[in-house]
């Protein structure tokens, strides 16, 4: 029921919208929670397990009860609460688990099965047999028990992550939080002020408090304007504050456009930020509790602090006669104002026998709610005192059992809450997240006063820490009542009492664990479920511990609390990993030769982050394999192109560049003369392999390092370390060139023709021995020609300033037609280097070492080397471990399998028996049948002997010829030719 | 998680990569002792760590910080290079 000239929307624009496709208009400001009470709706959900007709219990964030589903199809968003959802013209929004509708939900029936469905019910019910769970018992209680559910189609909105800094972040634009921000502001602070709220103020919104003489509201917005006019501000609102991290480092999530009509995608869904805070302030301010009693559940009973929020705010007063239950004197509050705003309040009902009287209301002294009736809205409720029980027509009744300071944030980093009896309630412990300094209600300081006290005090005590000057400031005058209290957790008697609304956990469940021995406050979570789910048992952590340390017998200091964990609400995880879907996951590095291997249709394979073709297949061609073949084929007949660009290039100078890769290769480079290549292995410590390429000098301090395209991250992170970490005193300097140059293999005996052709100035024949290097000219452009192969053919690379790679590429294939050749893929390119009997990380795959790749010879005599040491244990250097060979197939069945085991002919085939296995394997176009690389035991003593594959996946076997691994052209005379 | 650098300044840790404990490399001849605890044996402490992180893609230094497990505080954090001398 809306209140006339009640609450701050003022005349604001009308919003239409509709709850289980019923239409309501409300005004612009309201929150799905306040619309649908000024509409006289109640009833708004159904609870978890029993599926209890519930309605709205507070009017923040820490909603257990009014979860509804926002929109619908791919976009639709489970589980929001109505209190925090705000409206917009044409929002839709249904109630959950409930069927077939919220009013008449069979599922209901759990209710009046209540008394076997107790704490621990699934633990101990659904035990046998042992095939049931998973089949029938877990999909029956996920359909019966549950919240809202995901379309499961693909998420059509967008996330967004960003990054904020500041001086100062001050967490909750409450009274404490503005004065925090304030003073801070005007010392010149750089200040981040966070709300989870659509409009900043806190309480000050949902009381009539004053402050400086005027309007609480109306102060906030005077300092929320100065806030808005400066430059070292920031206003954060509808951003909660998630999560509290090291070294200042906090988790935020913005709702950037769950208070909008999503036809546009424009704007994202929701934000998460990380704010990283030199100091923060907390004032996250305090949350209500309710008291348990009998049936407290019913629609129409809410927290009493909600009451006048709802009032104050939206001016919709949620019930025509309002009833107040209260152990404390601030839920008398709540009847004044109703009062004030001309609503009929029915009576308070006050536990303390020593309660303020009032002219304005009746007031129940030493009395207690002890019952409620109205199964889909509250109608009466039963009171009890000595003068017995009696009933008050009412339908909406507004507890307090006093306020839990919101003091999560600072439990993130493990740090555990204080006792303060005199409020009865945790407060957080001094010094508990370094830099952040709790102020106001989330302190425990619950007057108006005392919140701007401590918000001013908080601020000056980081700007101290900052090194800046407080700007002088004087507090404005405000309230500053005493918080007179005295605990009331739950109300004894027959019947269901709950305490924990969102999981349905009632006061007789907790008491049910103590007695089954689950004394700790988290065994008791775990064995009734309280404080789990959504809201994380904001409502009802601390009354649950409170009975359970009754139960128990302890206090409830010593019964303690359960851990806090962020996040303090919940996050999409498509809002924390913002940023990581599709190409976000996985970026894709493009060859500048990517739009000409595409547009001649060759299907591009991954190596690593990069994009490389796997074959360019001709016309007629309809298999790889037939591409691949001819590819093979045109190399060794005429020349083919590669683009060779992903290896890794690394740019090595200065005096001492020598000695660092004498260091960090096997063998030896200072001695290389310039203008010459050599191939060089690199091991790890440990002394595996860890990489291999080759290196060129091109100038006497001036070398430049290949890397596998693999490995190149981590060659150039291990080059930087061996330097900074173990050679600091070296002159070298180190840096990555791989994406300044492209490079492209020309390969065949057709390949001196082909480079001769772009070249300013022509090769002349003995002046480019093999391994040679230098600078050339290429139609004018400066390049690089190295005399290497990886195909074992007479081949250069060929490498121009990235630039020109495309044209460059284009150029090649165009002249390579002319000549009978063409480009070649990454297939043809790894038959080619297994015909040559060339490694790659499939062979030096972490766990081989240089003597099993036949390199034992490479490892420099004269010199350490990184990995030189533990290389040399016996387990390494060791005749009898699987070492490198080549195989052919010598039986009737032809083919070779990568990944197949060997074993000795005859044998079984049984891991115990195994003897190697294949790491690369090709059909040879060159030779005419399958050839692959292995590592056998022993396996270069065994040339001429036969061994037995077998692929146990695919049930194939194969007879093998163990043979040398250079399979084709072992003397090289074609690479010198 | 925040390292400072001492070349870029205050950065976020996504910027490093990991290495594990600041450890001095044996001399070649040390003996299996001494290189199998380089490499394989590794305190766990409860307390003050020094470890090695890399400034991947920040400036490409590698850094010794010094970072408390129980604590979280990170109260050091120099060049490796400069550690190394």
């Amino acid at each position: 029921m809306r209140i006339a000239g009640n609450g701050l929307l003022g005349e604001a624009r009308q919003v239409a919208f509709s709850f289980d496709g019923r239409r309501f208009t409300g005004l612009e400001g309201d929150t799905l929670a306040s619309a649908l009470l000024a509409g006289g709706v109640r009833l708004m959900g159904r609870s978890f397990k029993y599926h209890r007709p519930r309605g709205v219990l507070g009017a923040g964030s820490e909603e257990p009860n009014a979860l509804v589903t926002i929109g619908r199809g791919a976009a639709r968003e489970p589980n929001m609460r109505a209190t925090v959802q705000e409206i917009f013209d044409g929002l839709e929004a249904s109630s959950q688990n409930r069927w077939p509708s919220l009013g008449f939900d069979l599922l209901s029936l759990n209710d009046l099965a209540a008394p076997f469905f107790g704490a621990g019910f699934y633990y101990k019910t659904f035990m046998w047999p042992k095939s049931f769970w998973e089949k029938v018992y877990e999909p029956m209680i996920r359909r019966a028990a549950g919240l809202g559910a995901l379309s499961g189609l693909p998420n059509p909105d967008r996330y967004e992550r960003a990054f904020a800094f500041c001086d100062l972040l001050v967490i909750g634009a409450g009274p404490a939080g503005l004065m925090a921000a304030l003073v801070a502001a005007r010392s010149g602070a750089d200040v981040i002020l966070a709300d989870e709220d659509s409009r900043m103020g806190g309480r000050l919104l949902a009381e009539t408090r004053e402050i400086g003489g005027q309007a609480g509201h109306a102060w906030a917005a005077e300092v929320l304007a100065e806030l808005g006019a400066m430059a070292n501000v920031r206003l954060m609102t509808r951003t909660t504050v998630v999560g509290a991290y090291d070294q200042g480092t906090y988790g935020a999530l913005e709702r950037v456009g769950h208070h909008r009509p999503r036809h546009s995608r424009a704007l994202p869904l929701e934000c998460f930020w990380r704010i990283v805070a030199r100091r923060a302030v907390l004032a996250a301010g305090a949350l209500e509790r309710p008291v348990a009693f009998r049936d407290n559940d019913r629609p129409g009973i809410m927290t009493a602090g909600a009451v006048r929020a709802y009032l104050n705010r939206w001016g919709v007063s949620p019930g025509r006669a309002v009833t107040v239950f209260a152990n404390n004197d601030d839920g008398h509050r709540t009847a004044r104002d109703l009062v004030a705003a001309g609503v009929h309040v029915a009576g308070v009902i006050d536990s303390r026998h020593d309660a303020p009287l009032s002219d304005a209301f009746e007031v129940h002294r030493g009395a207690r709610v002890c019952g409620a009736s109205g199964r889909r809205g509250l109608e009466s409720i039963t009171i009890r005192s000595v003068a017995g029980e009696s009933r008050v027509q009412t339908d909406c009744l507004g507890v307090s059992g006093g306020w839990n300071p919101s003091l999560h944030l600072s439990c993130h980093m493990n740090a555990r809450p204080l006792w303060r009896r005199d409020i009865a309630a945790f407060v957080p412990a001094p010094g508990a997240v370094p830099g952040l300094e709790p102020a106001g209600a989330c302190n425990g300081a619950f007057s108006t006063a005392a919140c701007l006290r401590e918000g001013a005090a908080a601020a000056r005590a980081a700007l101290a820490d900052l090194g800046r000057r407080p700007a002088g400031f004087d507090l404005p005058q405000a309230e500053d009542a005493a918080y007179a209290i005295t605990p009331l957790w739950a109300v004894p008697g027959r019947g269901r009492a709950w305490l924990d609304f969102q999981n349905d956990v009632t006061v007789k469940d907790v008491r049910q664990a103590a007695a089954e021995n689950f004394r700790s406050v988290e065994h008791m979570k775990r064995y009734t479920t309280q404080g789990m789910a959504t809201d994380q048992g904001k409502n009802s952590n601390v009354s649950a511990l409170a009975v359970l340390a009754d139960a128990t017998g302890r206090g409830i200091a010593e019964t303690g609390t359960t851990t806090f964990r962020p996040p303090y609400v919940p996050v999409a995880i498509a809002a924390l990993g913002a940023g990581g879907q599709g190409k976000g996951f996985a970026p894709e590095r493009l060859t500048t030769s990517h739009s000409a291997s595409v547009e001649r249709g060759a299907p591009m394979i991954e190596a690593g982050l990069w994009y490389r073709p796997g074959y360019f297949p001709a016309p007629g061609e309809s298999g790889w394999r037939q591409s691949c073949d001819r590819e093979v084929n045109m190399v060794r007949g005429a020349v083919g192109v590669c683009d060779v660009s992903t290896l890794g290039k690394i740019d090595i100078q200065g005096p001492d560049a020598g000695a660092l890769l004498d260091f960090v290769y096997t063998n030896r480079f200072s001695t290389l003369k310039a203008g010459r290549v050599r191939y060089g292995l690199m091991l790890r410590e440990d002394g595996f392999v860890m990489d291999d390429g080759t290196t060129a000098r091109l100038g006497e301090t001036h070398f430049l390092m290949t890397t596998t395209t693999a490995a190149a991250g981590e060659v150039m992170r291990h080059l930087q370390f061996v330097h900074q970490c173990l050679r600091p005193d070296w002159d070298v300097s180190i840096v990555s060139v791989t994406e300044q140059w492209a490079q492209f293999a020309i390969a065949g005996p057709k390949s001196r023709e082909l480079v001769n052709g772009l070249l300013d100035t022509p090769l002349r024949e003995g002046d480019w021995p093999f391994m040679a290097c230098g600078p050339v000219s290429v139609l004018g452009v400066g390049a690089r020609l190295f005399r290497i192969s990886f195909s074992g053919e007479h081949a250069y690379e060929l490498a121009v300033p990235a630039r020109f790679g495309d044209s460059l590429f284009r150029m090649l294939l165009e002249r390579a037609a002319a000549l009978g050749g063409g480009p070649y893929g990454m297939e043809a390119l790894n038959v080619l280097r297994i015909e040559k009997g060339h490694i790659t990380h499939a062979e030096i795959h972490g766990r081989t070492t240089a003597c099993d790749i036949g390199m034992a010879g490479m490892v420099s005599d004269g010199k350490d080397c990184i990995g030189k040491t533990m290389a040399g244990r016996p387990g390494l250097v060791d005749p009898g471990r699987e070492r490198l060979v080549g195989l052919k197939p010598s039986g009737a069945a032809r083919q070779l399998i990568a990944g197949a085991h060997l074993f000795a002919p005859g044998g079984d085939a049984v891991r115990r028996n195994a003897q190697g296995y294949i790491t690369s394997a090709a059909f040879s176009p060159t030779l005419g049948h399958m050839i692959a690389l292995a590592f056998l035991r022993h396996g270069p003593e065994r040339i001429g002997e036969t061994v037995r594959m077998v692929d146990h996946l695919r049930a194939i076997e194969a007879e093998c010829e163990v043979v040398n691994p250079v399979f084709f052209d072992p003397e090289g005379g074609r690479v010198r030719g | 998680m925040r390292i400072s650098c001492p070349i870029c300044g205050e950065r976020d840790r996504r910027e490093f990569h990991y290495r594990g404990a600041a450890l001095t490399r044996p001399a070649p001849d040390a003996g299996e002792a001494a290189w199998d605890a380089y490499l394989h044996l590794r305190d766990n402490p409860a307390g003050a760590t020094r470890e090695l992180w890399y400034h991947e893609t920040g400036c490409g230094a590698w850094v010794v910080v010094t970072r408390n497990t129980l604590t979280h505080e990170m109260p050091g954090c120099e060049l490796a290079a400069e550690a190394a001398r």
